[in-house]
């Protein structure tokens, strides 16, 4: 699938010409142009660390769909952040295997240490902290995925040490 | 037991294509290329009896004999590496570790059916797996193991990575089609099946990673041999995901058949906490608890149906006598609430409902005929919406109410737990 990004002179656009690009390559692995929504979005959130309105109606742009239906995709995910979020993100597995083996704990430490509740980001726009379901490393539990790579086998003396890390 | 999935634990860095190469990969494919028209690749995968290994236990050849052949339109391959059930995580373990052995069986699938194309559905969080992924396609493409020509011969494939992002529904085979068409990821109504009408409404066959890892070794090593492995009806071997109270949570391949009592004693090192066993939930969170009575069930299909539950993904969570029955089955609850798609209303509407009483119940304020009212919930969800998502968010309060009813009344009565949390 190849798809064409006419310019359209005079209009200030959010998606830099490298994001453009990307999407144009990763439209020839494909069939169809709604297709590549999922992969375009996670280009352009890549770029912009979330994907505002302006970001959905280029994407639909690029990919000659209507909006509507770009935001649908966008908003449908959990993975796809239609408002702003922190530098690091922060996500505790909260599922019953990581469970058994002390999430709960870890969660309300993590919740002291950065003074946020889940769902919430940091006055600083430093840290999000999220509650996701299996994250599918259960031999590891409790687990959690930080800027998405995946830390297992927490305590709380780990989490301090990963937090300071990211400049805590 | 030899491993035969699992031989990244016998060969280091099998993740390699030369060592992969060097260790007799892609001579399954090579041979197929050469030596077996299409028809028979499937007949082979049929006659060893291999059935599909991402819940359901569909025979693999079968679903493979579905899809036309003589028509000239597209056909796809999808492999479901999704893996979102909880308690499950052996794909992830398979793929990083033994990538082309994916690949292998990918390839031959797709020579099989007539596929052209296939992609890998990986969900979002695997983002590194997705890479290990990306890259051995890379490897194998310039290696001649795929693109144009493999292995000299006319047979060509395309083989794409597409990151699924955050949701577990898209492990449903059409909702994982619709993902990958670039909607929501809602499930479609049956007929038609994907084998003739799947992504973009073409035929197309969707397998879970573990399935499709299988084949090269089928094809190398004939189905006599794999049906020689487990039991009459359910051949090969099985890699089981452990976790929770276990001292050893970890992916165990074995021959399927072994008994509950093998894998959580002498593989997954016992009961975490030197406790007693209270629960455990064969198949991924969607199947029905088994207690401490039924350690001595075979974990092959027809076995596990017998006692009651399904050996579904194979994902085993294990709960020792600390833990409260009513709050675990409440941790599920939310996550079935949390990843209903809300097409179906029963689903949608009575996962909701489930979450609220069972709250009610772990927070002190349980009435007399809540357990009746779950049960009733519960029973309006099971076979009541488009996909099994509705029938396995009902299996834990279905079966946690049957076989620890005590503990619900208990949690009324008295207005908390009758154990210690875990
Ligand atoms: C809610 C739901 C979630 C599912 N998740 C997965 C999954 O993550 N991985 C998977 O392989 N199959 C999953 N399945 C099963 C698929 O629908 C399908 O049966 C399977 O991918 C077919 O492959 P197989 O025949 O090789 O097992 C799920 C089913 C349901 C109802």
């Amino acid at each position: 699938m190849g798809v064409t990004q006419a310019q359209q002179p005079g209009k200030a656009r959010l998606l830099s010409e490298a994001t453009r690009e990307n999407i144009s390559r990763i439209a020839l692995n494909y069939d169809s142009a709604q297709s590549v929504v999922m992969p375009a979005l996670y280009a352009a959130q890549e770029q912009l660390g979330y994907l505002p309105d302006q970001a959905i109606v280029e994407v639909a742009e690029i990919l000659q769909l209507p909006p509507s239906e770009v935001g649908a995709v966008a908003s449908f995910y959990t993975m796809y952040f239609r408002r702003p979020v922190g530098q690091h993100i922060i996500s505790v597995c909260e599922t019953l295997s990581c469970a058994l083996r002390g999430a709960e704990g870890i969660m309300e430490h993590v919740r002291r240490k950065l003074n946020i509740k889940a769902g919430e980001t940091t006055a600083d726009g430093k840290f999000s902290l999220n509650s996701v379901e299996c994250l599918g490393a259960c031999d590891m539990a409790p687990v959690a995925m930080i800027d998405g790579e995946y830390y297992g086998n927490l305590t709380e003396e780990k989490v301090d040490e990963i937090l300071m890390g990211l400049g805590l | 037991m030899e491993n035969i999935l699992f031989k990244h634990l016998d060969i280091a860095d099998l993740e390699k294509l030369d060592v992969y190469v060097a260790n007799g990969g892609y001579a399954a494919l090579g041979k197929a290329l050469k030596e077996l028209a299409p028809a028979e690749v499937t007949g082979l995968v049929t006659r060893s009896g291999l059935r599909g290994r991402g819940g359901a236990g569909f025979s693999t050849g079968k679903k493979w004999s579905f899809i036309p052949k003589d028509v000239d339109t597209p056909k796809y391959l999808t492999c479901n590496a999704d893996e979102s059930e909880p308690g499950t995580f052996k794909d992830r373990e398979l793929m990083v570790r033994n990538p082309h052995q994916l690949l292998e069986g990918i390839a031959l699938c797709c020579y099989a059916i007539g596929a052209a194309k296939s992609f890998i559905y990986i969900r979002g969080e695997y983002a590194h797996q997705a890479r290990v992924m990306e890259k051995a396609i890379e490897e194998a493409k310039e290696a001649g193991y795929l693109g144009r020509n493999i292995m000299g011969s006319d047979f060509s494939l395309k083989v794409v990575v597409h990151r699924g992002a955050g949701a577990y529904i898209c492990g449903e085979e059409t909702a994982l089609l619709d993902s990958l068409e670039g909607k929501k990821g809602w499930p479609r109504f049956r007929p038609p099946f994907p084998a003739i009408a799947g992504l973009y409404a073409k035929p197309t066959v969707i397998n879970n990673v573990e399935t499709l890892c299988n084949v090269p070794h089928i094809i190398s090593r004939g189905p006599e041999w794999f049906a020689s492995i487990g039991t009459e009806k359910s051949t090969g071997t099985k890699v089981f995901s452990v976790s929770g109270h276990v001292n050893k949570p970890g992916n165990y391949e074995l021959p399927m058949g072994v008994t509950a009592r093998e894998l959580l004693f002498e593989h997954a090192g016992g009961i975490w906490g030197g406790r007693r066993l209270k629960a455990f939930i064969p198949g991924g969170a969607s199947v029905p608890m088994l207690t401490e009575s039924d350690l001595d069930v075979r974990l092959d299909f027809e076995s596990v149906m017998a006692a009651g539950s399904m050996l579904g993904s194979g994902g085993v969570i294990v709960m020792n006598e600390d833990a409260c029955i009513v709050w675990a089955t409440l941790n599920l609850s939310k996550f079935y609430n949390h990843e209903s798609c809300g097409k179906c209303a029963p689903c949608r509407e009575g996962t909701y409902f489930i979450v609220q009483i069972l709250k009610a119940l772990e927070d002190g304020h349980g009435l007399p005929g809540d357990v009746e009212k779950l049960r009733d919930v519960a029973t309006n969800i099971d076979g009541r919406s488009f996909c099994a998502l509705g029938d396995a968010a009902a299996q834990p309060v279905k079966s946690s109410i049957d076989r620890f009813h005590e503990e619900y009344e208990y949690h009324i009565a008295h207005r908390g737990c009758m154990v210690g949390r875990s």
